[in-house]
């Protein structure tokens, strides 16, 4: 047997957006475990619910993460609204679907853009981006930023967007489609592209149902499950299946995310034909009293949003896990056995979001 | 499983304009709901100072008696909730970003003394608009919006 040794990964690394620290313990160039430390950009957001009201919450809500910062915040008003017993108007809940879409258009394609980046193929990062703009365009069109949107508040959304905006990001999105798939042929096809991503960092189904993978990494073990189904906000009345695969490695989690660009293409073509007219918000009276867990789909997994309220306008306890926080068990027991240098590349393929781990 | 599935989108790439905008020439063109930065209109403001209770950072600071009402543009997120909370509609969200500073300084706008000089004769006929700015100052900071919110916790509280 070979002497064992250690190499630190992160938290600094071309790979790694965001700092997580893996201690890799290797036999020659084989990793046999690999021990994860988090917590360099804790911010204590989940403390805040005792300085800041459980409407200012909503803004801190929002800056859990920078990418899916949309549905952070969505998640917070919907678990408040449960808990005041709040029904909220159906185009608020069609416009927020549309948002949570769209935030998911533009996470998936930033996605690829950094796995691209991570094997070394700047040009098709740059296409990625370069498509990723367009939706980033669109969210500033509709809520006034590109990613913290501040739309969101208790009883709806603070402001509404009109038809003929719908119907021209449609129209939008319909332009984009080919040129999507032009770039995505590249991800699926290209050998050189393949040779990184085939047969590295297999998760088997059992693993990934026992370890509790959430998300796009579930789903490409061949496992079925998107809290989307559970028909939160309009998606019950959407005609959508959850995209899977069954091969379990790092090619089949691109493939996965990549047919979930379509979907969502797809999905935000249905909500568009089907908004009804109305409000898009209520007038809420009154403070929160009560307990509410609620979960949704994130463009990386189901996260969790638990509120407890007791009455005043301060929160008792908000408590959110965020999906790679559920990545991460899964992930380590992926390194088990592969090769020092695709360590990378099967870190990049579960979409890390440390920020929103560490919140 | 091919090679070159990209040459195609390189080669257009060779003979087309580029993707980014030649940023200092050509200033960005903002949509009608990009949140920029926060203006307020000082001839109508009345220093009630709403704004500044919900500012959920406390960028805001209204200076009644000095009548001042300023912000700090370092700590505004740009989320409109003052805009909203506004009774006068005097505060607006203006497209353009701040600019980058070296230091974090506050913008503060100062509000312009009531009766104005330069008319006098058309306000000397109706005495009454000149302190009737100054009354509205007073009213909605101390008896609708503000004790109305700070009270129901404490009765929820009991």
């Amino acid at each position: 047997m070979s002497t064992r040794s250690v190499v630190p990964f992160g938290p600094h690394h071309p790979v790694l957006p965001e700092p997580i620290h893996i201690d890799l313990v290797l036999e020659d160039e084989k990793v046999v475990e690999a021990v994860p430390s988090i917590g360099f950009v804790h911010r204590g957001l989940e403390k805040l619910v005792e300085k800041k009201d459980f409407n200012e919450m909503v803004f801190v809500a929002e800056r859990t993460c920078g990418i899916c910062s949309y549905m952070h915040g969505m998640s917070y008003c919907a678990a408040v609204e449960h808990v005041m017993g709040v029904e909220i108007p159906e185009r608020a809940k069609y416009l927020r679907t549309v948002w949570c879409e769209l935030s998911r258009l533009h996470s998936h394609l930033l996605w690829l853009g950094l796995l691209a980046d991570g094997f070394g193929f700047e040009s098709l990062f740059m296409q990625a981006w370069r498509l990723r703009e367009k939706i980033l365009d669109m969210s500033e069109a509709s809520t006034g930023g590109r990613l913290i949107s501040s739309v969101n508040k208790i009883g709806g959304q603070r402001k509404d967007v009109d038809n003929a905006m719908l119907h021209s990001f449609v129209e939008t999105l319909n332009q984009l489609e080919p040129e999507i798939r032009t770039m995505v042929r590249t991800f699926l096809e290209d050998s050189a592209v393949r040779s990184r991503l085939d047969g590295v960092g297999v998760l088997s189904k059992e693993k990934a149902h026992d370890l509790g993978a959430v998300g796009p990494f579930l789903r490409a073990s061949g496992i079925p499950f998107d809290i989307r189904t559970t028909g939160y906000l309009a998606y019950g009345d959407i005609d959508f299946e959850p995209v899977t695969s069954s091969e379990g490695d790092s090619y089949a989690r691109t493939a996965v995310r990549i047919n979930e660009i379509f979907q969502s293409i797809d999905i935000i073509r249905q909500v568009v034909a089907k908004i009804p007219d109305g409000d898009v918000a209520v007038p809420v009276k009154g403070f929160p009293k009560g307990e509410y867990m609620m979960r949704v789909e994130q463009p990386r997994g189901e996260a969790l949003y638990y509120v407890k309220a007791n009455g005043t306008k301060f929160l008792e306890r908000m408590r959110i896990r965020t999906p790679t926080f559920a990545n991460i068990p899964p992930m380590l027991e992926m390194l088990k056995g592969c090769q020092l240098a695709d360590v990378p590349m099967m870190v990049l393929t579960i979409d890390p979001c440390i920020s929103c781990t560490e919140r | 499983m091919s090679l070159f599935s990209f040459a195609k989108t390189e080669f257009k790439n060779l003979f087309s304009k580029p993707a980014t905008r030649p940023y200092p020439q050509q200033p960005r063109e903002y949509p009608e709901r990009t949140r920029g930065h926060i203006e307020n209109d000082m001839d109508v403001c009345i220093l009630c100072g709403l704004c500044s209770k919900k500012c959920p950072t406390g960028a805001i600071t209204v200076d009644r008696a000095g009548k001042t009402w300023s912000i700090s543009g370092f700590s505004c997120i740009q989320c409109g909730y003052c805009v909203e909370s506004c009774p006068k509609k005097c505060l607006s969200m203006k497209q353009s970003y701040t600019q980058p500073d070296a230091q974090k300084g506050t913008n503060t706008f100062v509000k312009p003394e009531q009766p104005a000089p330069a008319k006098p004769a058309a306000e000397a006929a109706k005495p009454a608009p000149a302190p009737k700015p100054a009354a509205d100052a007073e009213k909605p900071a101390a008896v609708p919006a503000v004790p109305a919110e700070a009270a129901e916790p404490a009765a929820k509280q009991d």
